[in-house]
């Protein structure tokens, strides 16, 4: 009984011993931790939901608004007399709100055509790192477009329906790194109505855009949409903008160069008759503006 | 017999006694306001997800915080802070690792309130400072509630204030921490 208490005391001792010497060794935040990464969205691809013409993979945050305010110049090779395009401007005044992490809506003017546009955004999927990471964000977009001019000739039958446009976008899109983000945007447009019987209705195109950060808050951007069908040699052209982000406290300034005039789809994939050839480009800027709508912490 | 009753009440003992030797929480607050008086708005987030361990026998206490945890009135601030200031997918947790100097004088088995100095590491941005501290240990049934406030210099950690803005954000951020903990049982 004797040898086999001091045994069992000694097994004691040595279990007693060796848990001390774990306890000391161990980090405490290690016995709460219960080994699992929550999933996390990967967030600021771009820094605004416009690469720089078309839509970003980016999302506002839920209960924010962005005014935005795009600016596009006339072309720059008529050099001084129209102070290489300056002289004249286009533009379009948007509102685009946040209203979940994956939904968005926005609303526009532009004065091109006076056309209105709107569009709804969704993203079944977005982009996350943790235990359950998923490789990119897939956003599907809905939009369509009304042209408030003047019927070109009045004294035939008009329907309302012929001023209308619509476009359908699937951006496949991913964070690469903290400062390189690409996205591929598959995009129809159709036109209820087109000018000539020999223009395609429905216009295919695929959109490359991506960004490069040069610093935390400047970042080098371009935009290219590439027609599949739809494009006449010599009347319109693939829409490619380069330019810089620029991120200032409250705002972002997106400064670029471009061939597009238009800034709605319809219009920029469409409708571009300017050609990065003859240096017919335009100086355009868009200018962006959060508000917060509804208080973001649960206090 | 009666030994092996020592022996059993011994080893009943000692694990009771370890059970009430941790203390823990994973929903935390800890806070921050950088706040100046010539800031447009109030410059302050609050994370209401902070992991925090301590160690009633050795006074060891442990604190992580997920820096994209933290809650803004504006998701604006919040993207700022994440995205420029503390940039939040290189340096994702702040972990503080600290002892209670004063330990001994706590009772952490008596409801009560005692002042606690403590002394730690604060690893932040990839910046590791040595930091000292007075805050509040209450101890009311059987939960220990750890209260503190103290200044971090946001130079110190290397998280930068673009000129810009340099007077509209404090230089010093006022952390507070609030919590309470469970005791562990494991």
């Amino acid at each position: 009984m004797k040898q086999q208490f001091k045994r069992v005391m000694t097994i004691l001792a040595v279990m007693v011993c060796s848990a001390g010497a774990k306890a000391q060794e161990k980090d405490l935040l290690d016995l709460v931790d219960d080994g699992k990464t929550p999933n996390t969205m990967v967030t600021n691809a771009f820094k605004s939901i416009r690469i720089i013409n078309g839509h970003s993979m980016e999302f506002l945050a839920p209960g924010t608004m962005d005014f935005r305010i795009l600016h596009r110049f006339g072309q720059m090779n008529q050099g001084t007399k129209n102070l290489f395009g300056l002289d004249q401007a286009s533009m379009r005044l948007g509102l685009d709100f946040g209203v979940t992490k994956k939904l968005q809506l926005g609303i526009g003017r532009s004065t091109f055509k006076k056309e209105l546009d709107g569009y709804i955004k969704y993203a079944p999927l977005r982009q996350s790192t943790g235990d359950h990471a998923f490789p990119v964000t897939i956003a599907l977009i809905g939009g369509a477009t009304i042209n408030t001019l003047p019927f070109a000739d009045p004294t035939r039958t008009n329907y309302f329906s012929s001023r209308v446009a619509y476009y359908v976008q699937t951006i496949i899109g991913r964070k690469l790194s903290d400062r390189i983000s690409l996205q591929l945007t598959p995009t129809m447009v159709h036109h209820n109505l087109v000018p000539l019987a020999n223009q395609p209705n429905d216009v295919y195109a695929v959109g490359f855009g991506g960004r490069i950060k040069a610093s935390q808050r400047v970042a080098f951007t371009w935009d290219y949409f590439y027609n599949i069908n739809g494009l006449e040699k010599g009347v319109n052209y693939n829409p490619l903008s380069v330019g810089v982000d620029i991120e200032t406290g409250g705002h972002v300034f997106q400064l670029h160069f471009s061939n597009a005039a238009g800034m709605n789809e319809r219009a920029f994939i469409t409708e571009t008759t300017n050609t990065w050839e003859k240096v017919d480009l335009r100086f355009g800027f868009n200018l962006s503006r959060i508000f917060q709508l509804k208080k973001a912490k649960s206090s | 017999m009666k030994q092996v009753l020592i022996l059993i009440a011994l080893f009943g003992c000692f694990t009771a006694a370890e059970a009430q030797n941790r203390f823990f929480t994973k929903t935390g607050k800890i806070s921050f306001d950088a706040t100046t008086s010539k800031s447009p708005e109030n410059i302050d987030g609050i994370n209401k997800n902070s992991t925090c361990v301590l160690d009633a026998q050795t006074g060891d206490i442990q604190f992580s915080v997920l820096m994209k945890g933290f809650e803004f009135d504006r998701a604006l601030m919040m993207e700022h802070f994440n995205e420029n200031y503390v940039e939040s997918d290189k340096f994702p947790k702040t972990t503080f690792k600290g002892n209670i100097v004063n330990n001994s004088a706590i009772n952490y088995t008596k409801d009560g309130s005692y002042p606690a100095k403590v002394k730690g590491k604060l690893s932040m941005h990839g910046e590791t400072k040595e930091i000292e501290t007075a805050g509040t240990i209450t101890i009311k049934n059987g939960k220990v509630m750890v209260s503190a406030t103290f200044p971090a210099l946001l130079s110190d950690y290397k998280v930068g204030i673009p000129q810009l803005v340099a007077d509209k954000v404090a230089k010093t951020a006022k952390i507070t921490v609030d919590c309470t903990l469970d005791p562990l049982t494991k």
